[in-house]
């Protein structure tokens, strides 16, 4: 199976959906001439020229109404934001029109629209730049939030989010544009609101998602040297989130750490435990650790930042802690 | 922030506890769960565990000593923190000081036990839960995990019995399962008459009902009442009763025991052999018991009640004889605690004293058995041919069918008859 980039495999489930479908288009800064501001959109101007791979003004709210619009009429738009950060200033069409108009339409009109872009925190972006959204973006009713770790699941998720109906709200991770990972050469589509069991063992459950799967990953590859084997459950998609998974490992290990990207306050994780408290009360045998993002802007200098991230180090001592090894 | 040590109520009824051993010096650093000092309850050795993390500034209590529930024994405070108003609470020697506005809180109220003897029957932790049913489990609120619970609910363990290897004392999966592990396990007491139990064993063992046994349930109870009784009548010889009585009298009056002393040992040593009777029935299982708690009936001016000698089997002739004269003066005194009268485990009832000869007692349930004890009477019987007057004594035991066939109670009985008629099987 080809080893490729986690870019490369968004930049392919775009060119197929391109190919397979002529209403999908693609929008955003520096998406067309300069082939994407990290490079996902490569070589797509020229294949499908300038009235499919659309370069826009620095206008977040008005390419995503555009995008919103020509939903509405027919087309399946794909709005790239450069990042989430910057998409703050398109929510009320993301939120108030994307999420809403099938709702308040009656039903007569469905917007097949993805928004995609970088999310979270990346190397010395500081404050206004590295922020995680997605538990923002998971709180609105009509919105699907899917957030890949691996290469494979980007690729097939996104292919996903392109043929779905609704509107997908797809995070990526500019961290993770250079990662590798084994993609089939052949068609596949990963579902929406599936987690996926990325590593298995009985000690303990750690339950993340997005860019923190790599981190959740190194943490167990950490605590197997010490015979702790822990199940890692991606979730791939926060909303809607796949609870029976999040349920087997619990009831399986009896001890959940919820890892994410994002601030501690109504995060992900917070729903996340509110689900294993209500279907595994029974099943625990400590309470339930989250290990999060400081609640702080992200720091600029360098020791700051690393003290405010979750890694692998808070992981491993969350475990620990839950196994009562500490 | 300092956290106060207190003697804890270690277990259901503890009021006092004597401080057998401090593990910890004055100076020690001391984290959340470590094992400050052993102490022994009424009950048992127990372990008093530190509640918050620091350094054991101060003990107030030598080793020996005893101390009530809720008394201060102890600081655990920062190293330079100040505690001079908590030293000076401590050596006042006053009662317990958990409670209401003190000088220094404890970081977190729900951990610092406050109990009082009258306010709780206190566990090894903050009186949060309800106390048990009497019947449920003889423990206090304990802390424990959701999943440990059910495990222990699920393998019938008694939490009141675990120590907790969690933070604070929680017990948790790991302590449920060693447990079971010492405990010999599930299945040992459902098929044949355990002898004893072993060490650390749980105190009961649910088991559900089998198919034959609902319908043996339903049939009976539908013959005859709620509770299906049937009475089996055993005659005793007590003619070495007789003689081991006038032997101990002999040796001086603090010696003396009564035949129903002996009885209560003899039924007490036959239970812990016959867990089949020794057992509640709750509709859909059947708890057998690995302790022996034997109710005695006892007659007041009020009427009835039944006090329990817990643990009968493991008491000496001696305790069983002083604890009953306790208790039934303590009825008639109308003194009695519920957790006194609650949680026997068989029962039996006397009247020979007032020259019955042989009658049949009425099931104490969720118990499954009670045995009624007659008159010693002398009897003319034939001895090999001959015939000669023999001490005698009619016992009749009341089965509850659901859970007792007649071959089972019988069972009992011929073991009961070992110990009475051979008194010397009581210390075998």
């Amino acid at each position: 199976m080809p080893i490729i980039t986690y870019r490369d495999a968004l930049s392919q489930a775009l060119r197929e959906e391109m190919q397979r479908d002529d209403r999908v288009f693609l929008m955003g800064e520096e998406v067309a001439v300069y082939q994407g501001a990290y490079k996902v959109s490569k070589g797509l101007l020229q294949e499908f020229g300038e009235m499919r791979v659309v370069d826009t003004p620095i206008t977040e709210l008005g390419f995503a109404g555009v995008g919103v619009g020509a939903a509405m009429v027919g087309l399946r738009p794909i709005i790239e934001f450069m990042t989430w950060n910057f998409a703050v200033l398109a929510l009320d069409q993301v939120l108030n029109a994307a999420a809403k108009l099938l709702y308040m339409s009656g039903g007569q009109y469905n917007i097949p629209i993805v928004f995609r872009g970088p999310n979270g925190a990346a190397l010395q972006l500081s404050a206004q730049h590295s922020q995680s959204f997605e538990s923002w973006l998971a709180h609105i009713p009509g919105l699907k939030v899917v957030t890949p770790g691996t290469p494979y699941d980007a690729k097939g998720l996104l292919k996903s989010a392109i043929r779905d109906d609704n509107p997908v709200c797809f995070l990526e991770g500019e961290m993770l544009y250079n990662t590798k990972g084994e993609v089939p050469e052949e068609e596949y589509t990963i579902p929406i609101g599936k987690a996926d069991l990325k590593r298995e063992g009985d000690a303990c459950s750690i339950i993340t998602n997005g860019k923190m799967v790599l981190v959740a990953m190194q943490a167990a590859d950490q605590l197997a040297k010490d015979g702790i084997k822990v199940d890692v459950v991606d979730l791939r998609t926060v909303r809607p989130m796949d609870v029976e998974a999040i349920r087997m490992s619990v009831m399986k290990t009896n001890r959940a750490v919820v890892l994410e990207e994002g601030w501690e306050l109504a995060g992900i994780g917070a729903q996340t435990v509110d689900y294993i408290q209500r279907d595994c009360f029974d099943m625990l045998d400590a309470p339930v650790i989250r290990v999060h993002q400081a609640d702080v802007p992200m720091p600029y200098a360098k020791n700051l930042e690393r003290a405010a991230k979750p890694d692998a180090a808070k992981t491993i001592a969350a475990v620990r802690k839950v196994m009562y090894l500490d | 922030m300092a956290t106060k040590v207190f003697m804890e109520a270690l277990s259901p009824t503890m009021e006092e506890g004597r401080l057998v051993k401090w593990n910890k010096n004055e100076g020690d650093a001391v984290k959340s769960g470590d094992v400050l000092a052993e102490v022994e309850t009424d009950k048992a050795i127990m372990e008093l565990v530190a509640r918050g993390d620091g350094i054991l500034r101060k003990r107030f209590v030598g080793e020996g000593e005893s101390k009530p529930v809720g008394q201060l024994v102890g600081v655990i405070a920062g190293a330079d923190e100040n505690i001079d108003a908590l030293v000076a609470e401590g050596s006042g020697g006053g009662s317990a000081g958990g409670s209401g506005a003190t000088p220094v809180a404890s970081p977190k109220p729900p951990e610092a036990p406050v109990a009082k003897p009258t306010e709780s029957a206190g566990g090894t932790s903050a009186p949060q839960a309800p106390v048990a049913a009497p019947h449920e489990s003889n423990g206090g609120p304990v802390r424990s995990s959701p999943l440990a619970r059910r495990m222990a609910s699920e393998r019938g363990v008694d939490l009141g019995r675990l120590q907790g290897s969690g933070p604070g004392g929680r017990i948790i999966k790991r302590d449920i399962e060693s447990a079971a592990q010492s405990g010999g396990g599930a299945s040992a007491a459902a098929s044949a008459p355990a002898p004893r139990r072993a060490a650390g064993a749980g105190d009961y063992e649910d088991v559900a009902l089998t198919q034959i046994r609902k319908t043996i349930a339903k049939r009976l109870a539908e013959s005859i009442g709620p509770i299906p009784t049937f009475y089996l009548t055993a005659d005793f010889d007590l003619t070495r009763v007789t003689e081991m009585r006038a032997a101990m009298a002999a040796m001086g009056d603090q010696f003396k025991v009564s035949v129903n002393d002996i009885v209560l040992k003899a039924v007490a040593t036959a239970l812990s052999q016959h867990p089949e009777v020794n057992a509640h029935w709750l509709g859909d299982r059947i708890r057998y018991h690995n302790r022996v708690h034997l109710g005695v009936a006892v007659a007041t001016d009020d009427g009835l009640i039944v006090p329990v000698i817990f643990d009968a089997d493991t008491k000496r002739m001696s305790e069983i004889s002083q604890e009953t004269r306790a208790l039934a003066k303590r009825a008639r005194e109308r003194k009695l605690t519920p957790a006194e009268y609650t949680g026997s485990t068989f029962s039996v009832s006397n009247l020979g004293m007032f020259g019955i000869d042989q009658f049949t007692a009425i099931i104490n349930p969720p118990e499954v058995g009670i045995l009624a004890i007659g008159a010693a009477r002398n009897e003319v019987v034939d001895v090999d041919g001959s015939y000669e007057t023999r001490p005698r004594m009619k016992v009749t035991m009341s089965c509850d069918h659901r859970a007792v066939d007649g071959a089972v109670g019988a069972a009992f009985l011929q073991t009961l008859r070992r110990c009475i008629e051979n008194p010397l099987m009581l210390v075998y």
